[in-house]
């Protein structure tokens, strides 16, 4: 009885110190209504603001685009379409780009950009940046300054993907006089810059008043991090944030069913879920077992069962968004018969390594059931991601099974390393792929539409689903990028209605 | 009274020394290698080899020892692998938030169990006073972010009426600091607030049949004025005590309530610098954390010292 009487009074306090509060801060809101601002949650805050040393998606997903610019940009539907380059020309042998830049354009500092801008940027890119990804900018030969306004790009070889990289982080201009402090003052020409970060909590940006373009409708945005799926889910359903930007789980979707509150977009991003298979050692050295893999397991049931059923199901590594991309979830439809006749009688034992992330978690307990029914028993263990996985199964490819979501961009090339921990071998595919580079737009679209057929037949992995963008907001929140298929989550469009 | 505090002092100073080199090999075993976390999948193994140069992460652990040790001792935490800043500032920023978060508790907690308690002591032989002690029972039972997790569905997503986590620094909005801070508070509270109340019964119970009480009580003084006057002093002997472990509790349930509330505090900072093998940054956090429970052991056994005029 007391135990209730004290929780009613607890219970009072705290709503008489909500009304309070929450008087305070609408009065504040309703005498500046021109003041709009939304708020926006994600899960992984970044370590810093330097996506040029610094690994890891939450900077460019954060900085790309909304505070950086490129000269060319990725569309809702992966076209590269022009934005600090008004348009661009290519010389007949295809091994000189031509921008022709935005005259009035001016960094957040102040500086104006120019073609000068352009070459210290991507040589930068060369000589500054600690990452990998920088050597898909190897081809470049040299950049020259043809005007302030006209910025010529010389490449060693003709290269498709060379455009395409432009469009990442590698092509973000920075200024000559800005990247004294990376990792907390970003300066670009872009449409938001940086207002404040509090570290651990959020990252605020402010509508730069000096930019070239469409200014944004809002005078800020807050990114706010949530290391918690529930706790982000909780904030929107409280009004802490106004935009969940990646549910964590497609079952707690329910939540937000009512539509005169909340609104869902659902679309595609880059991330294929693979279920990778050790190609170099037993038992999936051996193409059939490899085969059977893929016979065994039923894509729609899983996903139906691991992610809600949103997601597609892709058959290779080619997201839809691609130019090449081709529907091969027939080739190897659901037939457990014809898998146990691939593994002729005989039963396996595999140990299947996943990270200790959500849908890893949910896909595996599918897999390994599905398995079990045609002889493969498949052992479950976890590691926690990122270390223990990146040491255990993608440094020392110690593993027989993985799950993991792949979420580069045109990422298929990974299967050309036979270090990479697939370890993979197959010297037709790489060949595929540097024809691919080279050729024609029409013969890059052709080849790797092959290569990706190759990848299928080779059964090199299985591919599980393609990973579901899913987005909610309050309702009136307008302009969120349907599709994740870039780097940046891309708040140009944001608004809110009145 | 000297004597006794130099003995403990020095206690202190030898347990935190242990402490650090526990800390420093119990790092050392953690698998992974912050160089490889930093740069992600796609690194380059040159890159990756010269930034374990420029961590010192290549060297020996002895040598890297000492020198961390050897800064602490003149207060420098040294340098994050993953943001490249100063370790210190990081952890005294994190350590105020985590301080008013677990004292607010312990607050929270007293504030049930003196009363509770008390009553329940008193009246042990009615219903009321059983009932209390079964519901505090119950709430012994229930972790703290339980706990929090059933506050935010309440107050926060079925009443609306209070924010379901962050953290509003109090110079920036008091009234919002406050509103944000309420919800934890009563989260740690009120599980700490059901294990105190069993004490506070207890110690109460004792003092009530000594003697003296029962002096007090035939010269005329009612059970409550003998026992306010003569007996609580006596009966916050044990729990002052209890009071400091407890505290030490509280330290390690902020670390998961500042997780269900989006709180910036201490146990956050570890938990990314775990996840990011940020291992300086984890130590230097572990080494508070370590610190703070000793110097909280501390603190008790001098507190005792003081209440209890026998062991002087």
């Amino acid at each position: 009885m007391r135990r209730i009487g004290i929780w009613i009074a607890a219970g009072g306090l705290l709503l008489a110190t909500a009304a309070c509060g929450g008087t305070s801060s609408g009065g504040g809101s309703s005498s500046t209504p021109k003041n709009q601002s939304l708020s926006v949650g994600f899960v992984a805050e970044p370590a810093n603001l330097d996506f040029t040393s610094t690994e890891g998606a939450a900077i460019p997903q954060a900085l790309l685009v909304n505070v950086y610019e490129g000269l060319v940009k990725l569309d809702q539907d992966g076209k590269i379409v022009p934005l600090l380059a008004e348009k661009w020309e290519v010389s007949p042998d295809r091994k000189t780009y031509t921008f022709a830049l935005r005259k009035d354009v001016k960094f957040s500092s102040g500086a104006p950009f120019t073609a000068d801008d352009v070459a210290f940027s991507l040589d930068r890119v060369k000589t500054d940046w600690k990452l990998k990804i920088k050597s898909q900018l190897d081809v470049v030969d040299k950049v020259e300054k043809k005007d302030d306004s006209t910025a010529v790009v010389q490449l060693k070889k003709p290269s498709n993907g060379f455009l395409y990289s432009m469009a990442t982080r590698l092509g973000a201009m920075f200024s000559r006089t800005g990247v004294s402090d990376l990792a907390n003052k970003p300066v670009g020409t872009g449409p938001y810059t940086l207002g404040s970060w509090r570290r651990g909590d959020s990252i605020q940006l402010n509508a730069n008043p000096s930019y070239w373009g469409t200014k944004p409708s809002l005078t800020s945005i807050t990114l706010k991090y949530f290391k918690d799926a529930t706790a982000m889910n909780n904030a929107l359903l409280t009004g802490g944030i106004d935009v969940i930007s990646a549910v964590q789980a497609p079952e707690s979707l329910q939540q937000f069913a009512d539509p005169n509150r909340f609104q869902t977009v659902e679309g595609t991003t880059n991330g294929e879920v693979v279920l990778s298979m050790n190609n170099s050692r037993p038992p999936f050295n051996d193409k059939k077992a490899r085969q059977a893999v893929r016979y065994a397991i039923d894509h729609k049931a899983l996903l139906d069962t691991a992610w809600a059923g949103r997601g597609q199901l892709i058959g290779s590594m080619v997201p839809p968004t691609d130019p090449w991309y081709e529907d091969r979830t027939g080739d190897y439809p659901y037939d457990p018969a014809k898998a146990k006749q691939l593994l002729g009688g005989k039963t396996l034992s595999v140990k299947m390594r996943i990270p200790n992330l959500p849908y890893a978690v949910a896909s595996a307990q599918v897999v390994k059931s599905q398995l079990a029914q045609v002889g493969i028993n498949a052992e479950i263990e976890p590691l926690e991601f990122p270390a223990r996985w990146l040491d255990v199964v993608f440094k020392q490819g110690d593993y027989d099974l993985s799950i993991i979501n792949h979420v580069e961009p045109r990422d298929m090339g990974i299967f050309a390393d036979k270090s990479y921990y697939f370890r993979y071998d197959n010297p037709e595919f790489g060949k595929l792929l540097a024809s691919a580079d080279e050729g024609t737009e029409q013969q890059q679209t052709d080849d790797l539409k092959k290569a990706a057929k190759l990848l299928s037949d080779d059964a090199a992995a299985d591919w599980l689903f393609l990973f579901p963008n899913l987005i909610v907001a309050k309702k009136g929140v307008t302009g969120l990028p349907k599709n994740a298929i870039a780097e940046s989550f891309d708040f140009t469009a944001l608004a809110k209605q009145q | 009274m000297t004597l006794y505090l130099i003995k403990r002092l020095a206690v202190l100073v030898a347990s935190t020394a242990v402490a650090g080199v526990v800390v420093f090999a119990f790092m050392a075993l953690l698998p992974g290698d912050p160089a490889e976390v930093a740069l992600g999948v796609n690194a380059t193994p040159e890159a990756v080899a010269a930034l374990r140069k420029q961590f010192g992460t290549d060297r020996a652990p002895v040598a890297q020892f000492l020198d961390w040790f050897g800064g602490l001792l003149h207060g420098d935490f040294g340098t994050s692998y993953v943001t490249s800043s100063p370790i210190g500032p990081q952890i005294s920023d994190r350590l105020g938030v985590t301080a008013v978060l677990v004292l607010g508790g312990m607050v929270v907690a007293l504030a049930i169990a003196v009363p509770l308690g008390t009553f329940a002591a008193v009246h042990h032989r009615n219903p009321l006073g059983a009932a209390i002690s079964a519901v505090s029972q119950v709430g012994i039972a229930i972790p703290a972010f339980l706990a929090g997790i059933l506050l935010v569905f309440v107050f926060a997503v079925q009443a609306q009426a209070l924010p379901s986590g962050g953290y509003v620094p109090i110079a920036e909005n008091p009234g919002e600091w406050l509103r944000s801070l309420l919800l934890p508070w009563l989260s740690l509270g009120l599980v700490q607030g059901a294990v105190l109340t069993r004490y506070v019964r207890s110690a109460v119970l004792d003092v009530m049949r000594e003697d003296y009480l029962r002096t007090a009580r035939a010269k005329g003084r009612g059970s409550t004025g003998a026992l306010w006057r003569h007996g609580l002093r006596n009966a916050s002997i044990p729990v002052v005590t209890v009071l400091g472990l407890q505290l030490a509790t509280l330290l390690i349930g902020a670390v998961v309530v500042e997780r269900v509330f989006v709180i910036p505090g201490l146990g956050d900072l570890l938990l990314n610098g775990v996840a990011g093998r940020d291992l300086l940054l984890v130590q230097g956090v572990v080494m508070v954390l370590v610190a703070a429970v000793l110097l909280i052991n501390f603190v008790v056994d001098v507190a005792y010292h003081l209440l209890d005029p026998r062991l002087r």
